[in-house]
């Protein structure tokens, strides 16, 4: 009998790859290392997205908010520069150093400035009567650039970090950004397979905050909710993308509500009624007040993430564990991946590995006075 | 046979691989395996491949009566609509063991993740057997309409953590669970049921674990020192 093959068995693989790591005692790991991690897990990606975050690569300007822009003209640049020089003292600004590469086609242009809140009368006015912090200051302008400034992007905004990510596989995006000259104690890299969202270069991930940045993997069908849920806060989503809001949720949630990582991490990833039925009272208390506060929070659909901030990494899972995710330790430093092998690629023998719990954080903290 | 992995993309490995067995090889050993993709999938002749390092995920897929032996731990979706043959892993395992299973064996000496046994089956005399020598995360057996799916509970690298999780069994229509000392009665899905393990059972689940102890040298005595109970569906229909 003649058995033909009814269609091609040459499958695309589809999926996000994601791989971070922290020192927790502070140590400065160079950008090779997260950069081997995340191009083992090439064929999670298909080139339509790839990024880093690292943290300690500033240490020059611990006090400045470091802003990496993405232009997509000069007119966005000249704009942009127009608009922080009327509300930010400079202190530095600079191209973000990047090569040329064969692999990167048609790419934006890259500045970064490293700034603080200029004492302009808004400025005492947000502070002295809005009960407004510089971050809420800081975030309020990357919201309006974002918005306002058509082909400008703020890729980065957080002290002593920075983002960099674009179109192309991750290993071709480390190579653009010259990451290999960059050294810091957390990094996190993301690999992208956009489905149904747009590959363009703001839709790369990590997506960024002040400080916070986020990798994910998965499908978040809850973003309606989440966006209008955000927008009354004053967060405004235009990214075309469907991460954004987990990391708007979780500047909400943690710096301006106070919830602690764990706490939001349950408000994200809420444990379902039948087994918040089934806790002791002060939990099932706990849980049924999150759930009712934060219901327009829950993020809905299959996901990992990590979570990075200068006071440490953080990994979740959906609460079903539709997506990978495995960790390890090795002395001071917590590995995070979607594959157990892109730890083993940096970090050959690691002290205990282990996959957690769907809905379960795993939060590993910088010690005090590490940086 | 020895084929050194290292830094070999999925393609070129399996590559070699399906050449190798294609030449007779009788066992292949691979050195420095890290993430490859798809090892052993579709070999459909007995072939033992040995793998010194983590395997990447779909190992074994398809296959059709090949041996694979991973010293370390083993990723996701091992034995995905695996037809014949055997996976043993030394270590632990990730999410969606044994996806569709048909025939064959899957022996984890460790923890296993979520879905393991997702939608298993049986027919005639196909009838494949997945035994996890450690814990179970959610949703193990999920769907599952056929073969046999053991949890022992004993070789974990995490004693703190409860034997198995959530949602255990939810929409099995067939086959058969054995779990070594009880089961979490609060967290069975609804559709199925605590049985016990009558002789002629007991006899089929010795057979099994025979072999499993022989893969790890471990002492049967031990394994069998503790009773199993049995789960199984209350009903043959998948979404009552």
């Amino acid at each position: 009998m003649n058995m033909k093959p009814t269609h091609n068995f040459e499958k695309d693989i589809s999926n996000c790859g994601l791989t971070g790591f922290i020192s927790t005692s502070g140590t400065l790991v160079e950008g090779s290392v997260i950069i081997k991690s995340i191009a083992l897990m090439y064929d999670r990606g298909n080139g339509l997205g790839g990024g880093f975050a690292a943290y300690g690569i500033y240490p020059d300007y611990p006090d400045y908010f470091a802003f990496h822009l993405m232009y997509e003209n000069s007119m966005a640049q000249q704009l942009t520069e127009e608009y922080l020089e009327q509300f930010f003292f400079i202190e530095q600004q600079e191209d973000i150093p990047t090569r040329r590469t064969p692999a990167i086609v048609n790419p934006p242009s890259f500045k970064r400035y490293f700034i603080k809140p200029m004492e302009t009368p808004e400025y005492k006015e947000a502070i002295e009567f809005q009960n407004m912090t510089d971050e809420d200051i800081i975030v309020s302008h990357v919201m309006r650039i974002n918005l306002e400034i058509e082909g400008a992007f703020v890729v980065s905004s957080g002290k002593n970090m920075g983002a960099f990510k674009g179109v192309g596989y991750p290993e071709d995006i480390a190579e653009f950004f010259r990451l290999e000259e960059y050294q810091g104690h957390i990094w996190t890299a993301h690999n992208r397979f956009p489905t149904n969202t747009p590959g363009w270069w703001g839709g790369a991930h990590p997506f960024t905050l002040l400080d916070w940045s986020i990798v994910h993997n998965g499908e978040i069908s809850s973003y309606g909710i989440n966006k209008r849920y955000l927008e009354m806060y004053g967060y405004l989503c235009t990214m075309l993308t469907d991460t954004e809001v987990v990391t708007y949720m979780l500047d909400l949630l943690i710096r301006k509500h106070g919830l602690t990582p764990e706490l939001a991490s349950l408000a994200l990833a809420a444990p379902f009624w039948d087994m918040i039925d089934t806790l002791p009272t002060d939990e099932r208390e706990l849980l049924t007040a999150i759930r009712q506060v934060y219901g327009s929070g829950l993020l809905n659909g299959p996901f990992a993430i990590l979570f990075a901030s200068n006071e440490g990494l953080i990994g979740l899972n959906d609460r079903v564990k539709l997506r990978p995710l495995v960790c390890a330790t090795k002395g001071d430093f917590v590995y995070m991946a979607s594959e157990e092998a892109a730890i083993r690629e940096i970090c050959p023998s690691p002290d205990r590995v282990w996959s957690p719990r769907g809905g379960e954080p795993v939060i590993a903290r910088l010690q005090n006075g590490a940086v | 046979m020895k084929i050194d992995a290292k830094g070999v993309y999925y393609r070129e490995l399996n590559q070699k691989i399906r050449e190798a067995v294609a030449g007779g090889a009788e066992s292949i050993e691979l050195m420095n395996v890290n993430g490859q993709y798809f090892i052993g999938d579709g070999i459909n002749r007995p072939v033992t491949i040995t793998i010194h390092g983590v395997p990447g995920n779909d190992l074994g897929a398809f296959m059709n009566g090949a041996t694979i032996i991973v010293k370390e731990n083993g990723q996701d979706n091992i034995g995905n609509t695996m037809n014949a043959g055997k996976v043993v892993v030394h270590g632990h395992a990730g999410d969606v063991l044994g996806y569709g299973m048909r025939g064959g064996r899957v022996h984890i000496l460790k923890d296993v993740g979520y879905r393991v046994g997702i939608h298993m089956k049986s027919f005639d005399e196909n009838k494949p057997v997945l035994i996890a020598g450690g814990k179970a995360g959610d949703f193990f057996g999920e769907y599952m309409a056929g073969g046999v799916l053991i949890l022992l509970g004993m070789y974990t690298d995490d004693p703190e953590k409860p034997k198995h999780g959530f949602r255990f069994g939810t929409g099995m229509h067939g086959g058969v669970i054995y779990i070594r000392g009880a089961v979490d009665e609060t967290k069975l899905s609804r559709e199925v049921g605590i049985f016990p393990v009558t002789q002629e059972d007991q006899q089929e689940l010795e057979g099994y674990l025979k072999d499993f102890c022989k893969d790890f040298r471990l002492d049967l005595k031990e394994v069998l020192s503790e009773p199993f109970i049995k789960v199984l569906p209350k009903s043959k229909r998948p979404s009552k």
